[in-house]
């Protein structure tokens, strides 16, 4: 049932504020979630005064420098800086998306930096990804067939049908577009969420795969692919400018070809 | 207590119900249905704007416009019941409760459609 009282631990506190601005010329304003379940108490907004022209051009490069040169204990996840791990996706300017490719140019006024929403906080901005893997690992998201593998090369494709896995095999799971998605927030314990149903599709969508009545099957069911109401908040959000919603609308479609 | 349930297990649950799709399917055939039905229904109320009982009655009761008064109704609740039930398992999340308020909803829907259709019925054959 609804919940109408918060959490214990939910209320978000003032923080500290870290004036790290050597003087002269303008400043930048970064606001951080900071939260440490071990430490028993309430999150707070940490706030951090830069230099402008010292920031760097991305949000990771802010992160960086907060954490190299005034806190430490800042804890955020990083890898590519290149918009292909997906690793610091996160809530920035209040839109999901990856610290490494949002460019602070585009933000006005205070860089306000959250972890992505409605998932659980392991630390600061970390959240456990833990359900969201499990839920795409569920999915067995790799090629099945019946038909052996041809012994002298490998399972051919036409130009075409590589060309319907576009906008498909791009997606890093970064969970930018689930953890947007107010049925995934309300029911992520039953409904896949975007990504991991825009991943089933590409495996649909495969000419070499050869299991697609097991994957329709596997999402015939009114939460695990039809709690998606089409509010399109996961291709408004994806970073890598793909379209979670289409590829839904589109499984929905092979469901009806097949009953109907 | 800790659980020592994998993270796939969990996330697989009780598995797929296999039927999703036709009650997504209702709901939207129900709802293409009513655009014509409501069409009728509101071009035919406002043309008896001014008119007396009498003739509301009779337009009531005629064979055409009975029949799709109880169509409209039929579908309008069906459209209703099954929308309401999507919203229910969007937000209750007690398994008992939920089940108990799908069940009450189609059955007080069903009910509305049973007295609407009587009360056409019987306007129809002047009862």
């Amino acid at each position: 049932m609804a919940q109408f009282t918060l959490p214990a631990n939910s209320r978000i506190r003032k923080g500290k504020v870290y004036d790290a601005a050597e003087g002269g010329g303008e400043t930048r304003r970064v606001r951080i979630y900071r939260y440490d379940p071990d430490s028993g108490e309430n999150p707070r907004m940490d706030t951090f005064i830069l230099d402008a022209h010292r920031s760097g051009t991305m949000v990771l490069d802010v992160l960086l420098k907060i954490k190299d040169e005034i806190d430490p204990t800042l804890t955020f996840r990083r890898s590519c800086r290149e918009g292909i791990c997906g690793s610091c996706a996160m809530n920035i300017d209040g839109v999901n998306t990856l610290a490494c490719t949002k460019e602070l140019a585009d933000i006005s006024g205070d860089i306000k930096v959250y972890p992505l929403p409605h998932m659980k906080v392991v630390k600061d901005l970390v959240p456990d990804m833990s359900h969201f893997y499990a839920q795409y690992a569920g999915l067995e998201p790799w090629l099945k067939t019946q038909t052996p593998t041809p012994p002298d090369h490998e399972r051919l494709q036409s130009r075409k049908e590589r060309e319907a896995l576009d906008g498909l095999y791009e997606c890093i799971l970064c969970a930018c577009c689930s953890t947007s998605c107010p049925s995934y927030w309300w029911n992520s314990h039953r409904y896949l969420g975007p990504a991991a149903l825009l991943q089933l599709y590409r495996w649909i969508a495969d000419s070499r795969d050869e299991a697609t009545e097991e994957r329709l099957d596997l999402v015939n069911d009114a939460y695990r692919l039809f709690r998606c109401h089409t509010i399109m908040n996961c291709t408004a959000t994806c970073p890598k400018g793909l379209n979670p919603g289409l590829a839904i609308a589109k499984v929905k479609r092979l469901l009806a070809e097949r009953e109907v | 207590m800790r659980s020592y349930q994998s993270g796939v297990n969990r996330a697989l649950g009780l598995g797929s119900a296999k039927n999703g799709f036709i009650a997504w399917w209702r709901q939207r055939v129900s709802a293409v249905l009513l655009i014509p039905l409501l069409a009728w229904l509101g071009i035919g109320l406002a043309l008896q704007a001014g008119a007396d009982f009498e003739s509301a009655r009779a337009w009531v009761g005629s064979p055409i416009n009975s029949v799709l008064m109880i169509a409209t109704l039929a579908v309008l609740l069906f459209h209703t019941a099954v929308g309401l039930q999507v919203i229910i398992e969007d937000y209750v999340e007690t398994e008992g409760l939920k089940a108990a308020s799908i069940v009450l909803t189609h059955f007080v829907c069903f009910l509305l459609t049973i007295a609407g259709s009587l009360a056409v019925v019987r306007i129809a054959l002047g009862s």
